[in-house]
């Protein structure tokens, strides 16, 4: 295969995945979207095979079914509520090839550069490994604190800020090293020091982040997996890599900040760590008056009379993979002749679009689940929300209270409703620690416990 | 401790404290209750099930009186009632305080504790226990029962074969709790409903029972202490006095429930008013027991006025005894349930608590009426508003200055690479440049509902480091051969992996 047609394969590849990102736009042409991205995958790799592969068939061949076999299985395997483990997981593999691929390509004889090139060239060695490490590190603690094998409490080591400046300079400084030694096998020492160095960092940025900042993080993740194939594309001078990357990259970019402009912060703070830190202790709002509980019964009763109802979802019905019990519930209320909608608020859960996933798992028709801005005008006119394990996103003090942590943050106006059901275990805050007044208003009533079991009670009590 | 309820001896009430629904729940509470005999009889409560919710009956009123520690009632105690009341009783039953000092007075020579209904005050924890919102809600429905009774039409509008019927206008002033009870019964029987009220804050909840709020073109607050009205301006009253006039014309009925706690009813509707309405109109004046707002109401009568009935009963709540017996008992159950936080039949007055304290008018002899104001909790007065006039913003940066400043830093690291970096290098960073807006312009497109596919597919595309792996396999290096089969194997779980993954999610999105 010659030269010129590997190259127009990866034409082909670039503009197939282009569109299989596009494809996502509506749930229409999204699965089409999804075999786009196969087949540039499916054309890229065998012209890769045909083209440029000379030896080795045979350990290649093992590794890619192997590995192929693996990921199909964990594929098939993985709950729906498990998606966020499983993202953070993968993009971890894409940040260790990048680390591998860049060492492998530092320590190829074949690469020869002089000049500018080879400082350029090593430049990219060098960023590609930075951040393929970071994102493997980053990624491996994000899965644990997913997976609850790691704490979600965010890490808050004392003089953090300096610690990562301290490692950011240690970095520039055995680049430099690296540069002036690159020439001889010398500059592996810089280079595995550095990789070092960017595996702590990682872990570090990751570790001091909280659990419900999560989608940000993993958004981020995504994008530093993007950025590692664009800087080892550069290195390899492989259009290709540069192109996919940069696609990748900038998707979790966009992600990112849609996600932070959800919870009305700052990218940088996120990233820094640790929530509400020097922005002075969470108030207590005042006296909050008294909290109404109600049993499932009195609440079916009320949802039996209920013209208009929306459901508001948040991580905590992922916890109690109460999302089947939900939909059980709509199509109670649905062939009663209730208009049943959903309301997800853009960080509900663990990750960008997470609770869309799992009312899809559900079977809950996409059409009746809306976005926030959809749905927060319709509020006045519902007779029940009922609010699942979700606390800040329906936290009516990011509107009332100026000096609040969560103040200017876009929320659900449940309140607005006539009534508002609030699912939850206990009265402890959300991610935010504020204090959560819809719990106290007037219209609102409380139910204990479970969210699945409580789902269930509603069921049998209607 | 051991309740008595008698049966209430003035006239035409029917209403009774406690209904065997809360004797059950009295008695759970550890207090023994006693209740006379045909004390529900009128609220359509038998003996039998006071008996059988687990009360003694007592065959006369003296019976209660004597053995009762806590006597819970509707109306204030009448002279022979106050005879029969003895040192360390507690007495719980709506008092009008401000109206009734002698009684106080009274209760307090005999040692009397009395916990009078109406001085709980309006926050939100005691909103169980808001007799007198329970009590404005059964009015405001009655009201409109009553209206309907002495309207001799339909209130829905309706096309039959007969012809057209227009629906019932109907106008409600003062959108409290009886109000807003009145609206949504009128509105229930299909009449189109207007409301006014000096407080812009209930606007919303008007529009919510889908009323129509009548706005007054002026600006004034007339949210006094504690979220009730106060009295206005005599330019606000003007305005309001012209909107009324003009609304009587049209209107129905009327269904007027304005007070301000402390002051005799604003006087509202003139007689003017009521002659320029429709013959056969109807005007329910809620406020009748503080004077009316209708200056033609004759309190506890319905009279006729050129055409227009005018109802001026001071007894709703007990025309609709059961309801009202029920939900007046549910929140002196609540309230006694507050007072006994041990569940075991014994009382204690915390005059520390807020509700308790604003409750309680008379305690050891002492009258402890009004109670000091009660805190707000829920909206704490609004801080006065920053100074209208601002300066110029003169510090403001003007809004060219943004992108200036972004454009100037972006050509500025351009002409950096442009100039020390050699051109194959400005070949792929073109492409990098450009993938990278590509990747900005698609992504915005997709729909916040597919973002979790989203990052799966983003995820199993990067992989395509894979082929800076397969580029190095055929190394024959063992180093560089061993760690690109690593490479290849880990993402190519991640390829298969991903897409597979994206593949499950998007097979479930179904409409």
């Amino acid at each position: 295969m010659s030269n010129g047609l590997v190259t127009a394969s990866y034409i082909g590849a670039t503009v197939l995945f282009i569109l299989a990102l596009g494809g996502l736009s509506h749930q229409e042409t999204a699965r089409r979207g999804n075999l786009y991205g196969m087949l540039g995958m499916g054309i890229a790799l065998v012209a890769t095979f045909l083209g440029v592969v000379t030896a080795n068939y045979g350990i290649l061949i093992l590794a890619l079914v192997v590995g192929g076999a693996f990921g199909l299985v964990l594929a098939r395997r993985v709950q729906m509520t498990q998606m966020p483990e499983l993202v953070a997981i993968l993009h971890s593999l894409v940040g260790l090839a990048a680390v591998l691929v860049g060492f492998a390509n530092f320590m190829d004889p074949a690469t020869h550069h002089v000049g500018v090139e080879k400082t350029i060239h090593d430049v990219e060695t060098y960023l590609g490994i930075l951040i393929g490490a970071v994102t493997f590190s980053g990624s491996v603690v994000a899965f644990g604190k997913l997976s609850g094998k790691i704490g979600g409490k965010p890490l808050l080591l004392p003089a953090r800020h300096w610690l990562n400046l301290g490692l950011l300079i240690i970095a520039i400084w055995l680049g430099g090293w690296f540069l002036g030694a690159s020439e001889s096998q010398a500059g592996l020492v810089p280079l595995v020091l550095m990789t070092v160095v960017a595996l702590l960092f990682g872990i570090h940025m990751v570790a001091a982040i909280g659990g419900a900042d999560m989608p940000v993080v993993i958004s981020m993740l995504n994008s530093y997996s993007g950025w590692a194939a664009a800087a080892t594309g550069f290195m390899l001078e492989n259009d290709l890599l540069i192109v996919t990357g940069a696609l990748v990259g900038s998707s979790g970019a966009i992600l990112s900040y849609i996600m932070c402009r959800a919870m009305n912060r700052k990218f940088l703070s996120v990233i820094a760590g640790g929530f509400g830190t020097g922005g002075g202790a969470a108030a207590a709002a005042g006296e909050q008056g008294e909290v109404r509980a109600l049993e499932p019964e009195e609440a079916a009763q009320l949802l039996a009379d209920a013209k208009h109802v929306v459901i508001v979802p948040g991580y905590g019905m992922a916890v109690a993979q109460a999302q089947h019990a939900v939909y059980e519930l709509t199509k109670q209320l649905q062939s009663r002749g209730v208009d049943v909608r959903f309301a997800i608020h853009p960080v509900a859960g663990r990750m960008p679009g997470h609770m869309n996933v799992l009312l899809a798992e559900a079977n809950v028709p996409y059409d009746i689940v809306h976005e926030m801005d959809e749905i927060n005008d319709d509020f006045p006119n519902v007779d029940v929300s009922i609010v699942i394990g979700a606390n800040d996103i329906v936290n009516p003090s990011a509107q009332e209270v100026p000096d609040s942590p969560i103040a200017g943050m876009p929320v659900l106006e449940v309140w607005k409703g006539r009534t508002t059901f609030v699912l939850k275990r206990s009265m402890a805050t959300g991610y935010a620690g504020v204090e959560n007044p819809l719990f106290y208003k007037e219209n609102t009533y409380m139910l204990f416990g479970d969210a699945r079991d409580t789902l269930t009670a509603l069921i049998k009590a209607l | 401790m051991r309740i008595g309820v008698p049966k209430e001896v003035t006239p035409g009430e029917r209403r009774v404290a406690t209904t065997p629904e809360a004797v059950g729940h009295l008695v759970k509470l550890g207090f023994t209750v006693a209740v006379e005999t045909g004390a529900g009889a009128q609220a359509s409560f038998s003996d039998d099930a006071y008996r059988a919710a687990g009360a003694e009956v007592l065959p006369d009123a003296g019976a209660v009186w004597s053995t009762a520690d806590i006597v819970l009632k509707v109306r204030p105690p009448v002279d022979e009632e106050v005879e029969r009341m003895r040192a360390g009783q507690i007495l719980i039953a709506f008092l009008a305080p401000a109206q009734n000092p002698r009684l106080l007075e009274t209760l307090a020579q005999k040692g009397v504790t009395a916990l009078a209904v109406e001085g709980i005050p309006r926050i939100s924890r005691a909103q169980k226990l808001d007799a007198l919102s329970s009590m404005a809600n059964i009015a405001g429905y009655r009201a409109v029962v009553e209206a309907a009774q002495h309207f001799g039409r339909f209130f829905m509008g309706q096309i039959t074969a007969a012809g057209k019927v227009p629906p019932a206008k109907v106008l409600v002033i003062g959108a409290g709790v009886a109000g807003l009870s009145a609206i949504g019964t009128a509105k229930g029987l299909g009449a189109i409903v207007r409301a006014f009220d000096t407080r812009p804050a209930v606007k919303e909840q008007v529009e919510s029972m889908d009323a129509e709020f009548l706005m007054l073109d002026f600006e004034e607050e007339g949210e006094g202490a504690g979220g009730y009205a106060k009295v206005m301006s005599d330019e606000f009253i003007a305005a309001e006095m012209a909107l009324f006039r003009e609304q009587a014309k049209e209107v129905d009925i009327i269904i007027t429930t304005a007070l301000i706690p402390g002051k005799p009813a604003p006087k509202l509707i003139t007689r003017d008013m009521v002659e320029s309405m429709k013959r056969g109109s109807v005007i329910v004046d809620l406020a009748a027991e503080q004077g009316g707002n209708c200056e033609l109401t004759e309190p506890g009568k319905v009279i006729e006025h050129d055409g227009v009935t005018i109802i001026g009963y001071t007894d709703l709540p007990s025309r609709l005894p059961g309801q009202a017996s029920q939900m007046y008992a549910t929140n002196l159950r609540h309230l006694l349930a507050d007072m006994c936080p041990g569940k075991d039949g014994n009382v204690v007055i915390d005059m520390d608590d807020e509700v308790i304290r604003g409750a309680t008018v008379v305690k050891d002899g002492e009258i402890t009426w009004p109670p000091p104001p009660p805190k707000i909790s829920a909206a704490p007065p609004k801080p006065a508003e920053p100074a209208v006039v601002q300066p110029a913003p003169a510090k403001a940066r003007p809004a060219w200055l943004g992108p200036l400043v972004t454009f100037g830093l972006g050509a500025l690291v351009l002409a950096v690479v442009g100039l020390f970096a050699p051109p194959s290098f400005m070949a792929h960073f073109t492409v990098f440049v450009l993938a990278c807006f590509v990747g900005y312009m698609v992504i915005w497109n997709v729909t916040p509902a597919l973002h979790t596919p989203l990052m799966s597919v983003t995820n199993a595309i990067s992989s395509i480091i894979i082929i800076g792996a397969l580029l190095q396999i055929s190394s024959p290096e063992p180093v560089i051969k061993w760690s690109a089969f690593v490479a290849v194997l880990i993402t190519s779980v991640n390829i298969a992996g991903g897409f597979a993954v994206t593949r499950r999610m998007l097979a479930m999105f179904r409409r």
